[in-house]
């Protein structure tokens, strides 16, 4: 069923259900993403996304990724109350991740420099879920989870042992936004997070994943650095 | 321990993937935690992959993967029971089973955590053992609370709720 909506003051049909931030893309609207990626299922972790939709006089905030278009909805993709709350959602962030130099480009992109809250100090991890649901609906291996709650939550194989499942295809480490997935056996920089992949972790195979027995199909791995390069900050 | 337990209650959930809350819960009630190879064992039992096994394991407070004792201490730190003077109920748990919030006692007989409402505030200030219900509890009380179960694995009834 198609349904009519406003966004920003723009007229759009579109399929009932689609996620606004679709919507908003066909009329040439960007809004700006961090834990959204359009061949996996939206997740509405990162708030970034957020804009203000309407139904008759009343307005909430809804994050736009996975927010479902309906006939009538009235959406604001750039009205004060937006903006000010993005930037708060920035700065969040930013604290979190001072380090990571897609979110300071970011931040400095929406002009958010002083940060009111307090340091976390060496994350990189956002909690986007990217990299979960990669590996769970691109790659299909489910080899890494969410893992806790609350300011414990963090990304990690299950009981942080090395996984049986995984791969090693790399597809983690190319959508993460943060960058903060090292292939390697190295410890990387303090809050990095390490996957010891032995000698299935890309790039340190010797024979580039060639050889006639290995699990590795290259074409696979072209397609997904491919589909995962547009997220890349 | 064998896996006969885990199967029989993997059978009374049919093997359903959307049971697996209710399935963790009833394993856990056999030892009182989760133990990696029995998570690992549903996982294959189930078809699901272990890593989602592992969230919802680590995701729900009332799940540990840690080793614990035979009755689980629960003082309610809820706003009616810290107006109650649940605060100083806990700092008593603490002396007399001489261990920390979070921890387990030595003969693995008591674990203590704290919770933030067990749904009777009318009762407050409460402290559970294991389903067993006190309220109205004061310092004075807790040690016969307890002693009770450290003696057998009954529960005092004296002053049950
Ligand atoms: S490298 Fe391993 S964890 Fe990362 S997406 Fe591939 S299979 Fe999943
Ligand atoms: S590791 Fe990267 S992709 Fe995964 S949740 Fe953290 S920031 Fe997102
Ligand atoms: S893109 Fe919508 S919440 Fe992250």
């Amino acid at each position: 069923m198609m349904v009519t909506l406003t966004i920003d003051g723009q007229i759009i049909h579109v399929e009932r259900h689609t996620p606004i931030i679709e919507a908003a893309k066909q009329l040439g609207i960007s809004i700006p993403t961090l834990c959204h990626h359009e061949g996996l299922q939206p997740f509405g972790s990162c708030r970034l996304c957020i804009v203000e939709a309407f139904r008759g006089n009343r307005s909430k905030l809804v994050t736009s990724c996975n927010y479902p278009a309906e006939e009538g909805l009235t959406v604001l993709t750039a009205s004060d109350r937006v903006l000010e709350t993005r930037k708060m959602v920035m700065e969040l962030l930013l604290a979190r991740c001072p380090d990571v130099p897609g979110i300071r480009r970011l931040a400095e992109k929406m002009g958010v420099e002083a940060v009111g809250f307090k340091k976390k100090g060496d994350q990189w991890c956002i909690l986007c879920g990217l990299c979960v649901r990669a590996c769970e609906q691109m790659v299909g291996v489910s080899a890494i989870s969410f893992a806790s709650r609350g300011i414990e939550r963090e990304v990690k194989t299950p009981f942080g042992m090395e996984s049986d499942v995984c791969i090693g295809c790399g597809t983690c480490t190319y959508i993460c936004p943060t960058g903060c997935i090292e292939m390697t056996g190295d410890p990387g920089p303090p809050g990095h997070r390490v996957m010891d992949m032995g000698d299935l972790a890309l790039g340190s195979c010797s024979n580039n994943h060639d050889c006639e027995t290995c699990d590795i199909d290259q074409g696979f791995l072209d397609k997904m650095k491919r589909a995962i390069e547009s997220v890349r900050l | 321990m064998g896996f006969e337990k885990v199967d029989e209650i993997l059978e009374n959930y049919a093997y359903k993937h959307d049971a697996l809350i209710g399935i963790l819960q009833d394993v856990q009630r056999l030892e009182n935690y989760l133990p990696q190879e029995t998570l690992q064992y549903i996982g294959r039992e189930l078809e699901v992959p272990l890593s989602r096994v592992y969230y919802i394991a680590t995701f729900y407070k009332s799940f540990s993967l840690e080793p614990r004792g035979r009755h689980i201490v629960k003082v309610c730190l809820g706003t009616a029971c810290h107006l109650n003077g649940a605060v100083q109920n806990l700092e008593q748990v603490e002396r007399v089973l001489s261990i920390r919030e979070g921890e387990t006692t030595e003969d693995r007989m008591f674990s203590l955590e704290t919770v933030n409402c067990v749904g009777t505030c009318a009762l407050a200030p409460v402290t559970m053992v294991g389903e067993d219900y006190y309220g109205a509890v004061t310092p004075g009380r807790v040690e016969k609370i307890l002693s009770a179960y450290s003696t057998g694995s009954g529960s005092a009834e004296d002053g049950k709720d």
